[in-house]
Formats: C-alpha cells, structure tokens, sequence
C-alpha cells in the first residue's frame, strides 16, 4: 500500500487510456487550428475591404466569440443546439466545430491588424508597379504580414490547446477527463494518485505546447 | 469604428446571442408521441441505448484498471439493454449535466446515482427507484453516538449543501453544528476531535468507516429517505412505463441483491446490510 504513486500511472490500461485521451485532445485542437487559421486568414483578409455591411457581420462573429466565454459556447453548441435545431453531433465533433469558429474569429482579428500594419508605402509601391487588389494580397501584404501575427498567431494556438481542458465539461473523453477517471477509481489506493496523474498531464500538455513555442521562435528569426 | 457604431456593434452581439439562446426556453421540453426519438419502439429500431452514467463514482459508476465501466449503475444499465436486446452507448455526466443530457436527446435513459427530488420531478420522469439512501451519523467506536439525543448541545460535523446540513439544520435546531466546504475537510475534523460526530449520505459513511476502522456509523438512518431512480425525459411515457415493469422484475429476479453484493458491498463492508440501501418491496 506504501508504495509511490506513480505504479498507477503505470497500472492496467492507464497509460494507453491516458494516450487515448491525449489523442483526442490533439485532434480537436489540431483540425480546429487548421481548419480555422485557414478561415481565419480568409476572414481576415475580408475585414480589410472596404464594405460596410461585409465588416459589420464579420466583427459581429468576432465578438460573439471574442465575448462568450468558451464554456458557454460549448454548452450552447452541445445542449440548445440540438433541442432547437435538431442537430445533435457526438460531443468531440461539437469541440472540433467550436474551437474551429473560435479560432477562425480570433485569427481573422489577428490577421486584420497584422494587414493594416504593413506600411503604406508598400501597398503604394505595390499599386505603382501595377498589380492588381488579389496581386497586392498574395505579393505584398500576405507574406509580409505574416511575421507581423506569428507572436500573437503562437499566443492563440497554445490558448486553443489548452482550453481543450474544458472537453470534459462537454463528456469529451479527453486526456483531464480519462485523468479524473482513473484518480476516482483508485482513490483508496492511491490517495495521492490526483498528483501524479496531474503530473504527468502536465507533461504532456507541455510536449505538445513546448514545439510551437520553438516553432513561432524559428520563424521569427528566418 | 467610431464609439456610436461600436456600441451598436454590442447592442446587436448581445441581440444576436439571445436569439440564439431563447428558442431553447420557448421551446416546451416535453417529448410528443410523434416524433419521440427515445420511445421503446425507436430504440428498438435503432438497436442502441443511449444511457447516462457517472464515470468517476466508485462505487456506482467507474472505469477500472482494464479501462472497462463498471459499476451498481452500469451493472444495472447493461441488464436494461440485454432485456430490450439492444447493444449499449454509454455517455458520460457530471451531477449537473444529467437533466439536460435528457432533454436535448443525447440520452434515453438516466442510470447515474440519480436522486428524486420535487425539483426534478418538475423536469424529468422518474422510474420506480433501485436504491435508497439517507443521512447517517458516524462517532468513534469508543463515544458512540446512537441515538440523535445524545447529540443535544454538541458539536456535529457536516459539509455545506449536503442532505445532511439541510436536515439538521431544519429538523435539529438544538445540534450545533460545524460546516467544512469539503468531504476531506469534514473527515480530517472528526479525526481532529472538532466534534463528537459526523452526519453525511450513509452510502459515503458505510464506505468511509470501512477504512477507518476505528469509527461507527452509530446512526445508520435519520431523517427522509431518499431515492435513487432511472429517468427518463419529461413525457416519455413509453419508455417509462417500460423501465417500471423491468425494475419490477429485475427486484424478483433478486438482481439488485446480487448486484448489491458484486458492486456495492466490497465498499461497504460488513456493517451494511444489502436492506439497508437496496429497496426489496417485491
């Protein structure tokens, strides 16, 4: 009975269940990063224009998402939808859908500030050699925006990866929740089991964050 | 943007969040015949039962070292899928997500630890109960507390929100009592000698004084029994009618004994009698 608690870590179908859980975690964030960095940056480069009614809608989404907190906005996705939409998806495809429209909001401010900062005189220049408004985006304003959000485009992802701890709010199987799971189970056992448990989440949260801090710092210098 | 447009840009958010949420409330939450997705005949049909059940509740609901569920609410839920012969989907609860995972149709049918309370009979369909639980008082071995007037004028030990508060602070007005905001708090303080007793849920003080051997549940029962009961969503007759006849028979059958003994009683220990928290009315 004595013995220290990380044999729990190690006991049964922990560790694999533990994984499992993390893999869940990691697909959630990684389609949503994706799938909304992509939407994101399309956004983004839409707040620019020019059109009133285009920009109103678009801060509108922006706000909503920017203003709900994340909890609220899962619960509204899992619960009301499917009561008054009848739409019901299974709970990680409702975490996916989320983190992805809140990513995309997010991104597409990110991406806003990081256009409109790039100097005039390049958009200048840009028009003077005669290139077209699509030609202006892809030539001038893109690449050189892009460095402009890498900080900022960093902050957002590993906030995403993160809040991914809030799954289990929503029955998501992810890797807290699978966690819970087994210090519940063994907590006669192994009273101090929620320590290592923690621990090793922690661990694994920081393998995953860690290589986009590393990534966003390359980037910065090339 | 300038201020003017921006606060509209608020007013507007916080419009368009409304009409998202209200259809929710405008909408009755009752389940009508036609379109019942979880009546006898739908699952059936789909071949699956979709069941709320605790994850991280030992010993009712929990994932064992094999990472299989297993439990007195699973033991039950696996026998309700094999009498309707359909295959099981378990969906995991929190205490506080079991009302609207039946009302947004994630699941048919509630096995999680649930107690009938007149607020949620309000919400939700409560089957014939499977288990009975109540406020219970534990005193070391050596002082036992048997009686609830003993307790007149000494300190008892609860935590906040619990039956057990309720109860004695209503019912018991000449107990002192002291409040701790959690269970290893209350334990930590009888241990301490803060108090000459311990009111909590008797299931939890069954399981607890199996640990510490030292302790007594000197009152096994006091005050208002409660229910612990499957249900189902508000109006789902069908589905309700069928889990009364199966609780009926499973309670012929002895199965809740025998669940009793396989699930509940390696956690409760000796002191416990299955009477005491099965209900055997045949």
């Amino acid at each position: 009975m004595a013995h220290s608690g990380i044999n729990l870590i190690f006991e049964g179908q922990n560790l694999p269940r533990l994984l499992g859980g993390l893999w869940i975690t990691i697909r959630v964030a990684l389609i949503a990063i994706i799938a909304g960095g992509v939407l994101g940056i399309f956004l983004g480069v839409l707040r620019t224009f020019k059109n009133r009614f285009l920009r109103f809608i678009l801060r509108l989404y922006l706000e909503f998402f920017r203003i709900v907190p994340t909890v609220v906005l899962l619960f509204l996705f899992y619960y009301i939808l499917p009561k008054s939409m009848n739409l019901n998806l299974p709970a990680a495809e409702v975490a996916t859908l989320v983190f992805t429209l809140w990513m995309a909001a997010e991104a597409s401010d990110i991406v806003r500030g990081a256009l409109i900062s790039v100097p005039q005189h390049q958009v200048d220049s840009g028009l003077a050699i005669g290139l077209n408004r699509s030609q202006l985006y892809y030539y001038v304003l893109i690449p050189q925006s892009l460095k402009l959000m890498l900080p900022a485009m960093m902050n957002l992802i590993s906030r995403i990866i993160k809040t991914t701890s809030l799954l289990l709010l929503i029955s998501v199987l992810d890797v807290i929740n699978v966690g819970q799971q087994i210090i519940e189970a063994n907590q006669k056992q192994y009273p101090q089991g929620a320590f290592w448990v923690y621990g090793v989440i922690f661990v694994l949260y920081f393998l995953i964050c860690y290589p986009f801090s590393l990534l966003a710092k390359k980037l910065q210098k090339d | 943007m300038n201020r003017k447009s921006k606060s509209w840009v608020l007013i507007l958010t916080v419009v368009a969040a409304l009409a998202l949420i209200f259809p929710a409330f405008a909408k009755p939450t009752t389940a009508n015949a036609a379109s019942n997705d979880s009546s006898v005949s739908a699952i059936k049909k789909r071949g699956t039962i979709k069941i709320a059940v605790f994850q991280d509740l030992p010993p009712y609901g929990w994932v064992n070292k094999k990472g299989k569920l297993t439990g007195y609410d699973l033991a039950l839920a696996r026998q309700v899928a094999k009498d309707l012969g359909v295959k099981t989907k378990f969906v995991q609860v929190n205490a506080n997500n079991r009302v609207d995972a039946l009302n947004s149709n994630k699941v048919d049918i509630v096995l999680a630890n649930f107690t009938v309370t007149d607020e949620r009979k309000q919400v939700v369909d409560f089957a014939k109960p499977y288990m009975k639980v109540s406020v219970g008082v534990i005193s070391p071995k050596s002082k036992p507390i048997t009686k609830v007037s003993q307790l007149k004028g000494k300190d008892l030990i609860v935590t906040k929100g619990t039956t057990a508060e309720n109860y004695f602070t209503a019912q018991q007005k000449d107990v002192n009592l002291q409040k701790y905001d959690s269970k290893t708090q209350q334990f930590n303080a009888l241990k301490n000698g803060r108090g000459v007793a311990l009111a909590d849920d008797n299931s939890y003080l069954y399981a607890w004084v199996k640990n510490n051997p030292k302790y007594t549940v000197g009152i096994k029962s006091i005050g208002p029994k409660q229910y612990i009961a499957p249900a189902v969503k508000k109006g789902n007759k069908s589905l309700l009618t069928w889990t009364n006849k199966e609780i009926t028979k499973l309670n012929k059958a002895n199965f809740f004994e025998k669940s009793y003994n396989s699930q509940l009683k390696p956690y409760f220990g000796s002191e416990v009698k299955a009477s005491d928290i099965i209900i055997t009315n045949k």
